[in-house]
Order: structure tokens, then C-alpha cells, then sequence
């Protein structure tokens, strides 16, 4: 029956995404600011209170960047309290907008905190709590594109969350760094390489394991800014090890590395406006799903 | 209209759209039914799901044969070839409904010897006077037959139309008799056989030629309606414009009539001629007509003559038998009706005071006499013929010569805004400030906001209740003409003038309602219905008298107020109904809602089956009765033979179901009623791009051509100049819009729809002329060239005719360059060259050529691209 | 006063929860007349949608947006309506499928589950609306739907999604939808769903038996990916010809998977981020 054109003319199946760059740029700075917060905890923990008092400081204005760019992609922004009417678990986005809303308080109050000197406990606490959330602020964003019906992100739903984290920890570990003392640039350092190698590593093997729905990655305007995210991110790494003994190394190679971050956030997000575009990114794995389960 | 007049008696479709449900197989020809009546379509696809064949028959695969059974392409302009096949294979192969035929129709009568077919003259009949250009049509009478009555037809010459399809009135026979027949059928005169000889040249294989139809497809036709037929089953035909807008329109409807009638489905359920009108009350147009040549009821206007008296009047126009016997009271009920106390029997029921006509008035006259400025003004109501009249650009440049133009619409049309507004102004061939026109634009109220009523396509009568008052100043057509009447009356009062009389005499008291004043449409119906002796609504037209007691505003409508109850606001669902849901509104004549039904019975009214049951003879009552009002006289027996000297209804047989036709036959041979012939006759269009392959008489000889220096026409095949305008063009409408768009391209849900004018092409024909899906085309004829966006689909694909293919351009013709909906002007490539009976333009098969690319823009174009967002 | 929200019928209605109620569109008797689209944006007060010529057959719509809830869509194929054997058939057998799509009102919505501000609700007759004083825009239901159904509207500063509410102002009340009243051949047809799977089934085997090629249900199989649709169809060819997704899911049923990712992804950053105090201070 169907040797006939599987799709309507052309004309894609789902919606596109009408996420503007401002999303992209929040995925970035929310990422970065969430694992900031993470390694301010650690760092406390681990003593080392000057580290966790600039980690803390970087993690506060990321997070405070945040709301602003989200409320400016809203289509009504004037309405962006009514994002705290409900809490919907099934939605990840009201979830993420009650935990971004916690951890930016959080991390803000901790950095309040820190900067005029008073209630340290409360304080923090504030750490604590902008630390633990972290993780959940870095990654859920992953969650949050996963959970449409974009193929080059609902399949890649498994291998994203890992994307972003690396790609937090990166940006994290490289905006830190730039903040830190000389004394306490290690954790940071370390971080950002780490975090950029673990960045390139999940990248690649999502791409891999979405075959043919891993095109858009490669193709157009996601294209490139995946190549230049690589690029940037490789780069960056390789000078912030050099970067040790040479500051000056450091710093650019930091530059890179958040850069990478950058574009790596925007190859992703348009490489979801590219695979909603065209009707067989929907089609072609949902044919083949069917034709699965009449074989199997 | 009147080629089912000629055929049957009436001109109106026989049957109601719901009755469709009940048809074994229906051919859809000539008419986009799904496109263009999409709400009485429901019962089309009623019937299929019930296992009916349903057979669209088009140049173009539509919407409508996207929901039908079987599709079958044929040339546009070719269909009574097709149709005169399907009439040839049922008489050679003895497939007609014997018994039907035999006593129902007029096949064994026996026809005048001096009758000439166009198998002996070659493509004519015989009396064809080239001089006239016109038949003098005595030698088609039946043999011994008076000849008074065609006396009155021959000067009327072509404005017979209307009226003259409206029932064989003009034949007058005694006893209701044809003088002569063969009830064997076997006279080498006698209509059948007559009927086959016409028909034996149109061979499935020459039907092939002529209409791209493979020739096994035409017999599987023929087979299939004939076996969808007889006394168990029924077909039938459904047809609209893409049949009348032909210069043998009316014919078309013949050759379909005469297949209904051999094949034994007229009056019967499920059978019968559907005939789809558009416009909303478009039937009410012609019952109260806005025609110049037929009065209320298609009594005729009369003509100018020596002896102008009544009594000449309505000798001519009364038929001995039949219910055209009656007349005489129609006529003087409706001019009691106008005249009211005025009108007395000394002055001839003011007959004297109705103007005469003396020529052909219609419209594309008119829009010459505005040319030749003989025509000074023109009232335009609710129509814009600056889109919607053949060789539009002539219109609109016509309307420039006028002294003044009043416009009624409720959007400033292309009709309105012509002097600012055209394609001549933006070419500069006009320039406003030299149009001398004085045009008035009054607006009118929309049909929510008036009450009144609509007459369909099945002479249904509806009644509509205003709903809201209309804004500012738009008002109804009722207020405007009312209103109208009134002041001129008041300017003319204490006139001692006889001229003035016409006017000053007329009934015009209808009381009027709310602060706008609008006269009470109810009173109006009122008045249409009639009034008795009593002063009381009158019943039935069978109630009217010639001696000036009873008024009546058009007689067929007579009964729709019965009892002072507005039947036509009825309004009982059809689920607390029997089948034919009488309770609904009112059919004319007399609530009848399938015409003929007396068919429906054998002659010994007996039901022909079960299955197909309508109306039969209740012996033990003494009556007719069934499912639906009897289309006869409720008590004449089966048997009932007339006495000497019975006139009227009373002088027909109990067993001839077509009470209007002065014999109470169907036609098969219409002996009367028509200019251009008895029978159906495959001619060209008048612009064809091959010769008649079956006479040396290539088109309808009594076709109007009307030719001008502005209205030229495409040479046609054979004469110089032929392969200028190699395809054919054919034009046709859009569900999304209406008409000249007035209604539908300046309402932004209905325009977004379909938002420019495009040509539909086959991927062939975009081949050979490098037209691309989406882009421009030229399309051109001698009269115009347009601009269109390109739809290049297999819906288009070409015919082989006379052994070549042959290209069909399609275009739908709504487009103005107004409102939001734009374009170029389709009816600007058009003609001006009409069917002699009813003047109907040729707007279904031209020829012309196209070439890719937008028309030369003469000047800087106005606004965006149409249709580019 | 934020509250805790779920797919919350018919449970969350105490009691006034109704029949759920839908549509059963018939393509196979759908005659393309578009009444559909018309009364849909009359009732509705919807705007136009822009007067654009697509040359994409009769289609001149082109999808269903924040301004468009019915749409009408024309395929033109070269196979006949009907497989039958027959002189009637034309040496060029074609057929014109016509379809009027619609939301879906899924019973498992993926809008619904990832709206954030509660704007999309699930009505006490089971139909799916947005509520459009509540909306922000966030968007995120556009791209969660499977059908590309639900969208935002850009024009004259709106910013909400829109979509169709299956006349909820209309079905409260005991009325027919606008479409389904308009609807000439009762292609679109409104009433209880169970009774309307009933009809389909039954409908179903009617057409195959006239003989249509192609025919098939498309979206009554309360097992499929959304648990059945609200509203859906009988087809003439498989669903991508009409642009219609062959096998849609609802993101969200997947929702699981999809945290225990980010789970573990969460995880690893904390743990990479505790590693990265281990070494040189600077």
C-alpha cells in the first residue's frame, strides 16, 4: 500500500521547539551554576573554605542569571510566577522550576552570607542546600528536553542527563577556576578537564548510539556548533593542563572550555529544531518499531 | 430548466436531494455534487453505502468523484455524445422499460412527414431558415396536429426559453390525444423509431472518439443504468451548470430526460433528474422570476403583437389538455394580485398596463446596449458581474458607458468598485476621471438579518426569520424595492397620465414593522399564495377562477399559506416523518415533493414493486395516495378515459402520469418548446479544438453568438488561427467560495481556504509548456489574458479524442482583485455566446493556450502577490 | 496556593466526572468541503491563519496550529478508491483521500503531563483544554506532543499555546461539538467513546467490505502508545501519508528511564566533583 510518500509533503509531523537562544544560554548557566554549588558543598567539606566561598559566589550568579533568561523565552513573561501554581511531577519542568527556584535561594543566600559576614549557620545551610540540589539542577534539563517527542533528544534520552552533567562539571570547574586564588586552582582545574573529556566521551557516544537520528548532530547549524564545541572543549583542556605552570594558558584554555560548553548546549538544542523539522527523523524509527513487534 | 419542461412538464428538478438515498445508481454528470452541494451530498453517500453505484462523470476527477464508485473522464463539451451512446446502446439492444415507454411516454406517436432528421440534412432538422438563423419548427409537430399555437412560438423566436420549457403547452390536441400513433412501436415515423435512427450514428466507438470515453466504458454505462433500472430498481441522474452553461445546455438535459424516461425512472423513487441549482432560492428566481421573459408561475411576459388583447393572450398560452388548461385563472389571479381592485373585467384585468417585450432582453443584451449606451442605468442587486459575467472585461468596461450605475451589496464588490478599482484601471485602458458613470453604492442587509424565503434546488420553499436587525444603513432587497415603489408612486400621485396607471394602480399596502419600516415579508407571501372570493388564503391552484374573484402572485406557489399558516416555516424533524418529511417546509406544486409520481404506479396503479413504492390507487377509497402528495388529479381512476369536449386536467387518460404536457406524455420528441430541436444533437462547443466528427454541422446552428469587435471569438478548428488555442478550457467552482466571490473572497475564514486563482494542469500538459507546481501561468484566448498560480495534478490527465490527446486547462472562476481572497478575473477569457433558449453563457468548454510565467505587468502591480501570505 | 497535580480524572472530579466523551472521524465518507475548519474558527473566534497558496493539492491550510484546531488534508495517489475488477475502472485508476485531523485528546496527554503552571487540565468529560487565563507560554507542551498538534501563538503579542478544546463551552452543555455539527456526511462524529470504538469496529469491517483499499483504525487501541485517543480515526493508507505519526508515544511513559539517567548522570558529577579535590591545592 504505501509505496507511497510517507510523509505529507514534506511537512514535518511534531512541532518545533519554539525555544529561543535564551534557552540554550540557560542550559548553560544553569548547569554551570548547579555544579558550582556542588563543588562549593564539597569543597567546605573537604575544609577548604576559601575554594568553597568563590565556588559559591560563581554558583550564586550563574543561578541568578537564570530566572531572567528563562522568564524572557516565556510567552507571556509577566506570568512566570504561575510556574509555582502546582507542583506536576510528571512534568520536568515544573520540577525543575521548583528545584531552580530553591538552589538559586539557596545559593544566593549563601553567597549573601558569605559576602557581608552575618548568619553564617544559615548560611550554610544554604550551601548545603544548593550543593545537594546541584546535580539534580545540572542534569534535569537533559530530563526536560528528553521528555518531548524530538527524536534527537527523546532517543537519545538515556545518554543525555550524562552529556550535561560532564558539560556542567566542565563550565563549572573552568568559570571556578577563573575565580580561584593560585592556591585554589587544582579542584577547579581538574574539574573543568575531567568534565570536558567526560563531555566529549558522552557526546560521541550518543551520537553513536542514535545512528541514523544522530544526522542531526552533524548536519547544518547543530553541526557546526558540535565540531566547534569540540574543538573548543579538546582545546581547552589541553591548555588548561598545560595551564598549571602558565596562567596565562590556563585562562584561555578556561575560555575554551567554556565556550565548548556553550556550543555544545547549542548543538544540542538545534539539533532538536532540525530533527523535529523533518517528518522521517518521526517516522522512519516508528515504522521500523512497528514492523518489530509484527515480526517479533 | 426547459429541457426538463419539454421533457416532462416542468421546469424544475423531479425529485428532492433526500430521495437520492433511494437510487440504486446515480450518475453524477455535469455537476461537482460533493463540491457544490456538500449538505445534499450526504444522501449520495447515503446511497453508496446502501451498495448504489455511484458513476461521476467529468473532464476533471473532483471532490465528488473522490467519493464515488466508479469515475469516467470525458472532453468538456462532449456529453450529449455520451449520453446519445448510452440512448443508442439501450434501443439496439431492446434495454428500455417496455411498458413505461409504451404508455407513459410519447414514443408512439406518430410525427408530422415533412419532419427532416439531421441523419438526412446532415447535422439540421428540418425548417432551418439561415436567413433568421432560426427553425421554423411546424414540420416537428405530431401529424395532424394544429398549428395555432406555433404561430405564437415563431415570433417570439428566441424568447420562448423559460416559459416554453415549462410544458408542451403550445401543442394543442383534442382529447389530450395525439392524432396518430403505433402503440407497436414499429412505424418508421413514430417517435421511437424516429429516436433510434437520430441516435444509431452515436457507436460506442465513435462515443470514443468524440469524448476520450473508452467505447467498452460507454457500454458498461448503458449496462449499468440499464441494469439499474426497470421495476425493482432505479437510477438517477444528477446535474447542474457544467450541463447548462453549454450552447447546447438545454439539449443535455434532454439526452438525460429521454434516458429517464426509456429507462422507465421518471416519478419514481430514486430515479428521476436531479437537477442541482446553486444559488440559494435560485429556483425562486425563475418561479418569481427576475427574468424579462416569463411572469410568477412561467407564465410568459407577453410579446409585442397586433392584436394585443387578453383573449388573444391567453388563447395563444393555454393548452387544450392538461393543467395548462387552467390558464386562464392563473393569469387573471396573478393580475388580480397586482392590480387588485383596479383590475376589472372591463379593462382586461389590467392586462394592458404590463409592458410588452420585443426582442431578447437578457443580460448579455444588456451589457451590450450599455456599450451601445441604448441602456442608460442599471440597478445590480446581489450580483457582480464585473467577475461572474461571461467576458467580464467587457462588463466592466460597459458599466464605464452607463450614466448611472446603483450597486446593492453588502461588500463594495469588483461590480461596485470598477471605476477605481479593475483590471482596465490598473492597465490604463480606463481612468477614473474619465468614467462619466454616477454609481450608487447601497448596502445591504446580509440573510441573517432579513426574513423571507428561499426556494431550492427541489422547489423547496423555506422560510427564514431575521435574527438580528440590520446595521447602519444596509438594508433588505424587500425595504430597498418597497421603499423604492413607494416614493416613486408618491412623485407620480395626482399624474392624470394613462402611462402612470401601471404604477399608481398597483397593490402596494404591505404593512411594515420595527423603526426601519420593513414591509412584512409574510404579507408578501401572503399575496403570492392568493386569496380566495372569501378574502380568506386560498389552498391549491386547482381553487383559482378566471373571473376575477381569486388573486393569486404566482400559482404554482398557491397552497404555501394555505389557512393562513406560513407552511414554508415548517419545520418538523424528519425523524417524526414519513420518508418524503412533508411537514418540512413546502414544495411547489401543492407540497408534491417527487414530481410525476403518478410513474411510480403501472397503468393500473398498481406500485411497478414493493422496493419501489411511492404513490399508487387506493380502489376501495377511490383515491391515490402512498408516501407522498399524488402528482395527479387525487380521484381521476387509473382507467378514467375523457368524454368528448373534457378540457384541462379532464381531458388527459388516467394512465398519463405528465399532467402538465398537453398529451400527459413524457417527450422523447419534443415537438414544441425548443428552438434548437426535438431531439439532443451532438454539436462543438462554439469554440472546439476538433471538427464534428458526426455532421458537416460542426455547432448549434441556433446558438447566440453576439459578435463584436470586444467580443470576439477563438478560431475554431479548420479556420486560420486554430492552433493559437490548442486546449480546452474549462471553468468551475470551489466549495470554499461562491459565485463572484462577493459572499466568500472578503470573508477571511472562507478566503484563507482558497486564497488565490490557480489553474489546474496535468503533469503532461506542464511538461509540453514548462509550467512548474506552485508557480505562474499565462492563460489566454482572443478576448483576454490572466494570470494564475499552477496546481499541475493528475486529476488533469488528458483524453484522446478523434485519435490525439487532447489538453484540458481548468480554472475556478471567484477571483477578483478584491477582498482577501485575489486574483485575476477567469470569465475575462470568456465569450459572450449563450444556449438560444435560455441564454445561458458557454462558460464549460472554450479553448485557449497558456505558457508559464505572470502576464505582463503593464504597469507598476498593485499590493503583494495573491495568495503569497 | 501551589497544589500537587496529576492526571486527576476521574478521581480529582468527586463524582461530577462524566461519560468520556469524543470523536470518531470516518475519512472514507469525509468529502473534503473544509465546514469543519470554518465552524471550528466561527465558534471558536480563531484568526485566519494567513492567505497562502501552497500548491499542496486543496490544501492550502497545511496544518493544525495555535490558530487552526481542524484540518482538513488532501492526498491525491494513483490506486482506486475501490479494488474491484470491472469495466468501469479508467485506464488511470486514482483516489483523492481526504481526512479532517483534529487534537487527539489522548488518554495519556503528553501536554498535559508536562505543563508546569496546570494551565492544561483534563476535563470532566475526559477531553483535554487549555486554559488560556493560565498559560505563560513556557512551551513545553509543543514539543512534547507526538502529533504536533498543540502550538503557541506568535501573532499580536499572545505568547499562549491554543489548541482544540473539543468545545468544552459547547459539550458542557449538552451541545455537539462545532465540527461535528457542520459536518455534512457525518465524517466527524461526537458522542460517548466507548459507544463510538463500538461504531468504528463496526464501520471498520463495512468498509472493508465495500472494498476499500487501505482501510484501518488509527489510534481506538486503548494499549497503544498514548492508551488510546479521544479522538480518533478511521484512514484509507498508513498514517505518516496523512502526516500522522505511525506508532506515537507520550514522552512521559518513559519518564522513569529519564530520571534514572539523570540519577546516575547526578551521581557521577557528584562524585567527579568530590574527586577533584583529591591532589595539588592549586
Amino acid at each position: 500500500m504505501s509505496d507511497h510518500r510517507p510523509d505529507y509533503y514534506g511537512r514535518p509531523v511534531i512541532k518545533q521547539p519554539v525555544w529561543k537562544a535564551e534557552i540554550g544560554w540557560y542550559f548553560f548557566s544553569g548547569g554551570l551554576g548547579g555544579a558550582a554549588a556542588t563543588l562549593a558543598l564539597v569543597s567546605r567539606l573537604a575544609g577548604r573554605r576559601d575554594l568553597a566561598r568563590r565556588a559559591t559566589l560563581v554558583s550564586a550568579l550563574a543561578l541568578s542569571a537564570s530566572p531572567p533568561l528563562l522568564i524572557k523565552d516565556l510567552g507571556r513573561p509577566k506570568r512566570f510566577l504561575y510556574m509555582f501554581r502546582v507542583l506536576r511531577p510528571t512534568s520536568p519542568m515544573s520540577l525543575g522550576s521548583w528545584v531552580l527556584g530553591a538552589a538559586g535561594t539557596a545559593a544566593g543566600a549563601a553567597a549573601g552570607s558569605d559576602l557581608l559576614d552575618v548568619a553564617p549557620v544559615a548560611g550554610e545551610t544554604a550551601r548545603a542546600v544548593a550543593g545537594l540540589l546541584g546535580p539534580a539542577i545540572s542534569t534535569y534539563t537533559a530530563v526536560l528536553i528528553s521528555d518531548t517527542s524530538v527524536p534527537a533528544w527523546h532517543e537519545a534520552r538515556r545518554d543525555l542527563p550524562l552529556v550535561f552533567a560532564a558539560g556542567s562539571a566542565a563550565s563549572a570547574g573552568a568559570a571556578v577556576w577563573l575565580a580561584a586564588p593560585a592556591g585554589e586552582r587544582g579542584p577547579p582545574r581538574r574539574l573543568a578537564i575531567a568534565g570536558a573529556a567526560g563531555e566529549l566521551l558522552a557526546a560521541h557516544r550518543m551520537e553513536t548510539a542514535l545512528g541514523e537520528l544522530g544526522e542531526p548532530y552533524r548536519r547544518g547549524r547543530p553541526g557546526r556548533y558540535a565540531r566547534a564545541a569540540r574543538r573548543a572543549l579538546a582545546g581547552g583542556a589541553a591548555l588548561m593542563t598545560a595551564g598549571r605552570r602558565r596562567p596565562l594558558l590556563g585562562r584561555v584554555g578556561a575560555g575554551l572550555i567554556l565556550a565548548g560548553t556553550v556550543c555544545e548546549r547549542f548543538a544540542i538544542l538545534r539539533a532538536g529544531n532540525l530533527s523535529a523539522d523533518d517528518p522521517r527523523y518521526t517516522v522512519d524509527p516508528q515504522r521500523e518499531r512497528i514492523a518489530g513487534r509484527v515480526t517479533s | 430548466m426547459p429541457g426538463l419542461g419539454a421533457s416532462f412538464g416542468r421546469g424544475g428538478a423531479t425529485t428532492f436531494q433526500q430521495d437520492l438515498a433511494n437510487s440504486d445508481c446515480i450518475v453524477i454528470m455535469g455537476s461537482n455534487a460533493a463540491e457544490c452541494h456538500p449538505v445534499g451530498f450526504q444522501f449520495v453517500m447515503e446511497a453508496r453505502e446502501k451498495g448504489a453505484e455511484v458513476i461521476h462523470i467529468d473532464p476533471r476527477y473532483t471532490r465528488t468523484s473522490a467519493m464515488s464508485t466508479h469515475f469516467l473522464r470525458l472532453r468538456a463539451g462532449s456529453d450529449i455524445a455520451l449520453l446519445g451512446g448510452v440512448i443508442n446502446h439501450i434501443l439496439q439492444n431492446g434495454l428500455e422499460f417496455r411498458e413505461y415507454v409504451e404508455h407513459y411516454t410519447n414514443a408512439s406517436v406518430i410525427i408530422d412527414d415533412r419532419f427532416l432528421d439531421t441523419e438526412d440534412l446532415d447535422g439540421l432538422f428540418s425548417g432551418w431558415d439561415p436567413g433568421e438563423r432560426q427553425y421554423d419548427t411546424t414540420s416537428w409537430s405530431y401529424e395532424d396536429m394544429r398549428v395555432s399555437a406555433s404561430a405564437g412560438e415563431r415570433e417570439q423566436g428566441g424568447t420562448m426559453g423559460e416559459q416554453a420549457g415549462h410544458g408542451g403547452q403550445g401543442a394543442a390536441l383534442s382529447h389530450g390525444e395525439p392524432p396518430h400513433e403505433d402503440p407497436a412501436l414499429e412505424h418508421p415515423r413514430c417517435v421511437f423509431q424516429i429516436l433510434k435512427r437520430h441516435f444509431s450514428r452515436y457507436t460506442p466507438e465513435m462515443v470514443e472518439q468524440l469524448t476520450g470515453v473508452p467505447a467498452a466504458q460507454v457500454v458498461w454505462l448503458a449496462e449499468t443504468l440499464a441494469r439499474n433500472s426497470g421495476r425493482e430498481r432505479t437510477s438517477a441522474f444528477v446535474y447542474a451548470v457544467g450541463w447548462t452553461q453549454h450552447t447546447v445546455g438545454v439539449q443535455y438535459i434532454r439526452s438525460a430526460s429521454i434516458i429517464q424516461l426509456l429507462l422507465g425512472n421518471v416519478g419514481r423513487p430514486g430515479g428521476g433528474v436531479m437537477a442541482l441549482r446553486g444559488h440559494a432560492t435560485i429556483q425562486g428566481s425563475t418561479d418569481i422570476p427576475t427574468l424579462y421573459n416569463i411572469l410568477p408561475g412561467y407564465i410568459p411576459m407577453p410579446h409585442v403583437h397586433e392584436d394585443n388583447s387578453l383573449e388573444r393572450f391567453l388563447d395563444v398560452y393555454s393548452s387544450y389538455a392538461g393543467f395548462w388548461g387552467r390558464m386562464p385563472s392563473y393569469f387573471i389571479s396573478l393580475l388580480k394580485a397586482w392590480w387588485g381592485e383596479a383590475a376589472t373585467p372591463e379593462n382586461g384585468y389590467c392586462f394592458d398596463r404590463l409592458p410588452r417585450i420585443s426582442d431578447d432582453h437578457s443580460m448579455y443584451q444588456i451589457a451590450l446596449g450599455m456599450r451601445e449606451k441604448t441602456v442608460k442605468g442599471l440597478i445590480c442587486a446581489g450580483q457582480n458581474p464585473a467577475v461572474g459575467s461571461a467576458n467580464a472585461g467587457l462588463y466592466r468596461r460597459a458599466m464605464a458607458d452607463l450614466d448611472w450605475l446603483v450597486v446593492r451589496d453588502f461588500v463594495e464588490s469588483e461590480t461596485a468598485a470598477f471605476w477605481y478599482d479593475s483590471q482596465e484601471i490598473e492597465d490604463g485602458d480606463l481612468r477614473t476621471e474619465d468614467i462619466g458613470t454616477e454609481v450608487f453604492f447601497l448596502p445591504a442587509a446580509a440573510q441573517t438579518e432579513k426574513s423571507g424565503s428561499y426556494t431550492n434546488t427541489q422547489r423547496l420553499v423555506q422560510w427564514h426569520h431575521k435574527a438580528v436587525e440590520p446595521r447602519g444603513d444596509c438594508r433588505s432587497e424587500l425595504w430597498f424595492y418597497y421603499h423604492l415603489g413607494r416614493i416613486i408612486r408618491e412623485k407620480l400621485s395626482g399624474s392624470g397620465e394613462a402611462r402612470d396607471r401601471g404604477v399608481l394602480d398597483l397593490t402596494w399596502a404591505y404593512p411594515t414593522e420595527g423603526e426601519i419600516r420593513e414591509p412584512s415579508a409574510e404579507a408578501v407571501l401572503a399575496e403570492i399564495n392568493g386569496f380566495g372570493p372569501d378574502g380568506r388564503p386560498i389552498g391549491a391552484y386547482t381553487e383559482l377562477k378566471d373571473d376575477g374573484s381569486t388573486s393569486c402572485g404566482c400559482w404554482i406557489y398557491c397552497g404555501v399559506y394555505a389557512g393562513g399558516q406560513n407552511m414554508a416555516a415548517r419545520r418538523k424533524p424528519w425523524t417524526e416523518q414519513p420518508a418524503a418529511a412533508p411537514e418540512w417546509g413546502w414544495a411547489w406544486p401543492a407540497n408534491r415533493r417527487i414530481l410525476y409520481n403518478r410513474a411510480s404506479a403501472d397503468r393500473h396503479g398498481k406500485p411497478w414493486s414493493e422496493r419501489k413504492r411511492w404513490v399508487w390507487w387506493d380502489a376501495d377509497e377511490g383515491k391515490w395516495t402512498g408516501e407522498d402528495v399524488p402528482d395527479f388529479v387525487v380521484d381521476m381512476p387509473p382507467d378514467y378515459e375523457p368524454p368528448d369536449g373534457a378540457r384541462a386536467e379532464k381531458a388527459l387518460r388516467g394512465d398519463k402520469p405528465f399532467i402538465m404536457q398537453g398529451d400527459g406524455r413524457g417527450w422523447l420528441f419534443a415537438p414544441s418548446g425548443l428552438v434548437d430541436g426535438p431531439m439532443p444533437v451532438h454539436y462543438e462547443p462554439d469554440e472546439s479544438p476538433i471538427e464534428n466528427l458526426l455532421y458537416g454541422q460542426r455547432s448549434n446552428p441556433v446558438r447566440q453568438q453576439l459578435r463584436r469587435p470586444r467580443n470576439p471569438h477563438n478560431p475554431a478548428e479548420g479556420e486560420q488561427g486554430a492552433d493559437r488555442f490548442p486546449y480546452v478550457l474549462t471553468t468551475y467552482r470551489l466549495t470554499e467560495h461562491h459565485t463572484g466571490g462577493g459572499m466568500s473572497r472578503y470573508v477571511e475564514h472562507l478566503a484563507e481556504l482558497q486564497p488565490a486563482l490557480f489553474c489546474e494542469v496535468s503533469p503532461q500538459l506542464a511538461a509540453e509548456r514548462g509550467l512548474a507546481n506552485g508557480g505562474w501561468a499565462t492563460i489566454s484566448t482572443s478576448r483576454a489574458e490572466i494570470e494564475a498560480r499552477v496546481l499541475v495534478t493528475n486529476r488533469m490527465h488528458p483524453v484522446t479524442v478523434d485519435g490525439r490527446t487532447l489538453h484540458q486547462v481548468g480554472m475556478p472562476f471567484h477571483y477578483g482583485p478584491r477582498g482577501f481572497a485575489r486574483g485575476d478575473t477567469p470569465n475575462d477569457l470568456l465569450a459572450m455566446v449563450m444556449d438560444p433558449n435560455v441564454h445561458i453563457q458557454e462558460s464549460k468548454a472554450a479553448t485557449c493556450t497558456i505558457r508559464p510565467g505572470r502576464r505582463a505587468a503593464r504597469r507598476q502591480r498593485r499590493g503583494p502577490e495573491p495568495g503569497a501570505g | 496556593m501551589a497544589r500537587f497535580e496529576t492526571e486527576s480524572r476521574p478521581a480529582g472530579y468527586d463524582g461530577a466526572a462524566r461519560e468520556r466523551v469524543g470523536f470518531f472521524t470516518d475519512t472514507s465518507v469525509c468529502i473534503g468541503c473544509k465546514a469543519c475548519e470554518v465552524a471550528c474558527k466561527e465558534w471558536n473566534l480563531l484568526p485566519e491563519d494567513g492567505f497562502v497558496f501552497t500548491a499542496e493539492s486543496y490544501d492550502n491550510t497545511g496544518a493544525l496550529g495555535s490558530e487552526t484546531w481542524r484540518h482538513v488534508a488532501f492526498i491525491e495517489q494513483d490506486v482506486p478508491l475501490i479494488q474491484t475488477a470491472g469495466d468501469g475502472d479508467d485506464g488511470n485508476p486514482m483516489r483523492w483521500l481526504m481526512s479532517s485531523d483534529v487534537c487527539k485528546h489522548c488518554t495519556s496527554a503528553a501536554c498535559l503531563n508536562v505543563c508546569p503552571t496546570g494551565a492544561l487540565f483534563r476535563t470532566e468529560l475526559g477531553t483535554v483544554v487549555v486554559q488560556d487565563d493560565i498559560c505563560n507560554g513556557c512551551g513545553m507542551c509543543v514539543p512534547a506532543c507526538p502529533f504536533g498538534v498543540i502550538a503557541r501563538r506568535e501573532r499580536d503579542g499572545d505568547g499562549r499555546a491554543w489548541k482544540c478544546t473539543l468545545c468544552y463551552d459547547r459539550t458542557k452543555d449538552g451541545l455537539t461539538p462545532a465540527c461535528a455539527a457542520a459536518c455534512p456526511t457525518e465524517s466527524i462524529q461526537y458522542g460517548p467513546l466507548d459507544e463510538l470504538r463500538g461504531r468504528a469496529a463496526q464501520r471498520l469491517e463495512s468498509v472493508q467490505q465495500q472494498g476499500f483499499a487501505g482501510a484501518r483504525l488509527y489510534g481506538e487501541d486503548p494499549e497503544d502508545g498514548v492508551d488510546g485517543f479521544g479522538a480518533f480515526f478511521l484512514l484509507l493508507d498508513e498514517p505518516q501519508v496523512y502526516g500522522l505519526p505511525p506508532d506515537p508515544v507520550d514522552p512521559t511513559k518513559r519518564l522513569g528511564e529519564m530520571w534514572g539517567a539523570a540519577a546516575a548522570a547526578g551521581a557521577a558529577l557528584a562524585l567527579g566533583v568530590a574527586a577533584s579535590l583529591l591532589g595539588r591545592r592549586g
